[in-house]
């Protein structure tokens, strides 16, 4: 006979504390959507939401299919117009956002409320796309015991919220234990599977492979981190922390190009000041890694570029980690081909006839270029440059410009005007972006590069010795390199908000917060095959394949389920003591002959034992009596149950 | 008082939907290498294999007993009441309690460490014992993810009087072994007294000016209400009725009767009631013809 079950979802409607507990559900996952959706999606999203409360409130009947398609429609057309394309990633959350609030308008019942529940899930995800941090989990947390309490309320209508919430804090509790072990052994695969979105790595920032006037200063504006490094002993002074980056050689007369490149072979330099260290590097969808200068390894799987960049082998689109070895003090490689000697030399015709005779001037009076070299920086440190974040537009003859008229530039217009300065003089040089200097974090020993870190400088060779650094921002404005940007920027200029010195407390928490931060993007976020193959290994799992891995996470997960069916049925294992002596005593008498027949309670079977074993009477007579009122009696305590105990365990029937 | 051993479990559509949605996050979670949303699913899928043992949890060594049944004409649903009782130190919420053969069913909520009852209202189609029969016990709680079910067949039967004829009674006959009713005494309703007010009186027979002046509750009584006696005789039906329609004629006339306030006796074959009256005969009675060479 088929009647409407009671249990199934399609069948129970949802009420209004249901409805309650799924709208703050959405709430909560939708918080970090609105803070990047357009506000009208936002504002419509939410209305759409209000509209089913008012709706049950009033017990109106929902609003008709085509209603929700014409808002739907609309919603589509306002949002191709806000990014131009629906298919993006950004436009495709958007639209998500938006149907939570269409799909809730026709949400009925428990089916429909659960499958929006569900969707919960899938907001959750798309948000760290954006965002993986500390707080994002723990909000993210937050919402994942909110839902699945939801979820308990639409299965147990009678019973408090708050015995849903408590059901739901077991729930997660309990899957903590399978979701770390599904984490670590889960066979882990490097992504993607497919092509990704055009705009997937939009706005990451850092160095690009081009460098023109402002660049870099723009970089600087931003606190955020390049990468962390960490030295195995003592790091290196700060003045030596030059982290090499792109090497730009081609100059158009405003833009400074990296170039081709070609593939070379490290040739591990001598040097004494040796340093061991791993760094962290954030995505920034380039291939090139950074090293402090002069590398004397290659970390794995990367390779090496004549101009002494290490690039790796693809974009780096996720935080990696690489092991790495350097030298402060290396010894340079006096050999270089003709054709990257030559390529050091060109310049664009016509542009900045200034420098050019300036540098002419020094080349007149110069012996070799080491004599060039020593002109241009006794020039740079005699002349009052000034040091700025915000340098004065410049115009075609840039050179000429900075060096003659505003006289004040950041570190790429010092690196490039002493380049084309060097070139113009006939000696071989070439700019190098990367960082220079970093923040100790004393918390954790890890040194911190932000982009605000961000430096170029030069390289010139000198025959018989090879390419020498040269930093023309050192030699210029001398505090740059040794106390960093902030010191050298006059006070009150635009600076990042933790590079201010009166903020020294808030620096202190900060630290307190990178070195957990760090920890969480190293374990948690940077947890990929790589990491996964060696915590194996540390297990004593050699070859981690999908194949072992897989075995063991099956019967880990074994394992798991059935310690939580233990769990669950515990009480069953473990009997009640009062029964538990009642039947040890029962025991007793029946090895004596006296066997308890099922039908006989407590105070027959004790009265016949008395009678049949006249001689232990009294104490069997003692152990029913108690057994009664403990067993049938108001609740007793802990002592007389202790008692019946001991009586069963010193009961001898002769 | 019976323990299920058995509990059988599968997932839900609703389950198997939610492990869709887990392997779409999943391979969003690789494609795109978010690793708080490996996080999210596994701690999903986590909440998925704890769910599913919370919900066999639900079931496990729950006790189910049956408690008595009234009896009940047939034609009228059997009201058998469930005992659910959990020693758990757990609540086990929204527990349904069907019973196979009708479809009779509810939802209740067994406390911790507690009994819950159910009344299970199964229509009644046959005089007789009826048994109880088959009960599945489901619940779903606490995700909805998967169904957990068990069968138990609790020891449990009520008795189902014949469905009663409404006819009237046969006419008073001047004979008294005859049978059907005689006055012992002269006149329906001559007044002979006054009794103790009892609940099941006709507020016409109280005595109103009594009650008025003194403040108890009396009732009038009459001679003739009290002396009628009445034979109920299996054999003196009319010989073209059925042995059922014999049994639901005389269960009528049994209700009619102690309606009446009569005294009287049931004759069936093989078996004899003496004339008396009050609940317990009239169940007497009933119970007679309930089980008259009943299969």
């Amino acid at each position: 006979m088929t009647v409407p079950h009671p249990l199934a979802p399609e069948l129970r409607l949802v009420n209004g504390r249901d409805l309650a507990w799924l709208i703050a559900s959405l709430l909560i996952v939708i918080a970090p959507h609105a803070t990047r959706a357009p506000w009208w999606l936002t504002v419509l999203t939410l209305t759409l939401y209000l509209w089913r409360a008012a709706g049950l409130a009033r017990r109106e009947a929902l609003p008709s299919r085509w209603l929700l398609l014409a808002v739907a429609a609309t919603a589509v057309l306002g949002v191709w117009l806000e990014y131009r394309t629906i298919f993006g990633r950004t436009p495709g959350i958007v639209l998500l956002v938006l149907f939570s609030g269409l799909k809730l308008l026709e949400t009925r019942n428990h089916r429909d409320a659960t499958v929006l529940a569900f969707l919960c899930f899938f907001l959750m995800m798309t948000n760290f796309l954006y965002s993986q941090t500390i707080p994002t989990a723990a909000a993210m947390c937050l919402a994942l015991v909110v839902i699945t309490a939801t979820l308990v309320g639409f299965n147990a209508p009678q019973r408090a919220a708050r015995a849903s919430l408590r059901t739901a804090g077991l729930l997660l509790a309990h899957a903590v234990p399978a979701a770390l072990v599904l984490f670590l052994l889960f066979p882990r695969v490097q992504g993607p599977l497919w092509g990704l979105p055009q705009d997937a790595y939009a706005g990451i920032s850092g160095l690009s492979d081009t460098m023109a006037p402002g660049n870099l200063a723009q970089l600087a504006l931003s606190d955020a981190i390049a990468f962390r490094a960490e030295f195995s002993g003592q790091p290196p002074a700060r003045r030596a922390l030059y982290w090499r980056g792109p090497v730009l050689w081609d100059f158009d007369g405003r833009t400074w190009r990296m170039g081709p490149s070609t593939l070379g072979d490290l040739a591990p330099p001598e040097g004494t000041r040796r340093y061991s260290y791993a760094v962290v590097l954030e995505p920034h969808n380039r291939n090139w890694l950074f090293a402090l200068e002069t590398a004397v390894t290659l970390p794995e799987s990367a390779r090496f570029l004549s101009d002494g960049q290490i690039i790796a082998r693809g974009l780096v689109r996720q935080r990696i980690r690489y092991q790495l070895e350097s030298v402060t003090d290396a010894a340079p490689d006096p050999r270089e081909t003709r054709g990257a000697l030559r390529r050091a030399l060109a310049l664009p015709e016509g542009l900045n006839p200034r420098a050019r005779a300036l540098a002419a001037g020094w080349r007149s009076g110069a012996a070799d270029d080491g004599e060039v070299l020593a002109h241009a920086l006794e020039y740079l440190q005699r002349e009052r440059f000034v040091y700025t974040l915000e340098p004065p537009l410049l115009g075609t003859h840039s050179v000429d410009e900075f060096l003659f008229v505003t006289r004040a530039g950041f570190c790429e217009i010092f690196a490039a005007a002493f380049v084309f300065l060097m070139r113009a003089a006939g000696v071989p040089a070439r700019v190098v972006t990367g960082y220079q200097g970093g923040d100790l974090n004393p918390v954790d020993r890890q040194i911190t590069v932000r982009q605000s870190d961000a430096h170029a400088w030069a390289e010139v060779f000198i025959a018989g010795r090879g390419w020498l650094r040269v930093d023309p921002t050192a030699a210029a404005v001398p505090g740059r390199i040794d106390g960093g940007l902030a010191r050298a920027v006059q006070q009150g200029s635009a600076l990042p908000l933790l590079l201010r010195a009166d903020l020294e407390w808030l620096r202190a928490m900060r630290y307190n917060w990178e070195a957990m931060a760090h920890q969480w993007n190293l374990w948690v976020l940077g947890y990929n095959p790589e990491r996964q193959r060696e915590l194996m290994s540390y297990f004593g799992m050699q070859s981690a394949d999908w194949r072992s891995l897989s075995a063991a996470l099956f019967s880990v997960l074994g394992v798991f389920t059935a310690l939580l069916l233990v769990w669950s049925l515990r009480q069953y294992l473990r009997p009640d003591p009062v029964q538990k002596a009642w039947h040890a005593f029962c025991g007793k008498l029946g090895a004596k002959g006296v066997a308890r027949a099922p039908h006989e309670g407590p105070r027959d079977y004790s009265e016949r034992a008395a009678s049949l074993l006249p001689a232990a009477g009294d104490p069997i007579r003692r152990i029913a009596a108690l057994y009664i009122a403990l067993r049938y009696g108001p609740e007793a305590p802990r002592e007389r149950v202790a008692e019946l105990r001991r009586l069963v365990r010193a009961f001898r029937p002769a | 008082m019976l323990r299920h051993r058995r509990v059988y479990i599968v997932p839900t559509r609703l389950g198997w939907f939610f492990g869709a949605t887990l392997a779409i996050l999943l391979i969003g979670s690789i494609n795109y290498a978010l690793s708080l949303g490996f996080a999210l699913t596994f701690l999903l899928a986590g909440a998925g294999i704890a769910g599913m043992v919370h919900t066999a949890r639900n079931l496990a060594q729950l006790a189910v007993s049956a408690g008595r049944a009234e009896p009940v004409f047939a034609g009228e649903p059997a009201q058998f009441r469930v005992h659910l009782a959990s020693a758990a130190p757990f609540e086990r919420p929204a527990i349904l309690v069907r019973h196979l053969a009708s479809g009779a069913q509810l939802v209740t909520d067994v406390p911790a460490a507690g009994g819950a009852e159910v009344v299970l209202g199964v229509p009644a189609a046959r005089r007789g014992w009826q048994r109880l029969g088959r009960v599945m016990l489901e619940t779903r709680f606490p995700l909805g993810l998967f169904r957990a079910w068990s069968y138990v067949e609790p020891d449990c039967r009520c008795l189902v009087y014949p469905r009663p004829e409404r006819s009237a009674l046969p006419q008073l006959s001047p004979d008294p072994t005859e049978g059907a009713m005689r006055a012992h005494a002269p006149g329906n309703d001559d007044f002979s007294g006054l009794r103790a007010y009892q609940l099941s009186d006709s507020p016409r027979h109280v005595a109103w000016k009594a009650f008025a002046r003194v403040g108890d509750m009396l009732t009038k009584q009459f001679t003739g209400e009290a002396a009628a006696e009445l034979w109920l005789d299996w054999t003196r039906l009319p010989a073209a009725l059925g042995p059922e329609e014999r049994l639901s004629r005389l269960a009528g006339w049994v209700l009619a009767a102690e309606r009446a306030g009569a005294r009287y006796g049931l004759r069936l074959p093989g078996v004899e009631l003496p004339l008396e009256r009050g609940d317990a005969h009239r169940a007497a009675c009933l119970q007679a013809l309930a089980l008259h060479e009943a299969p």
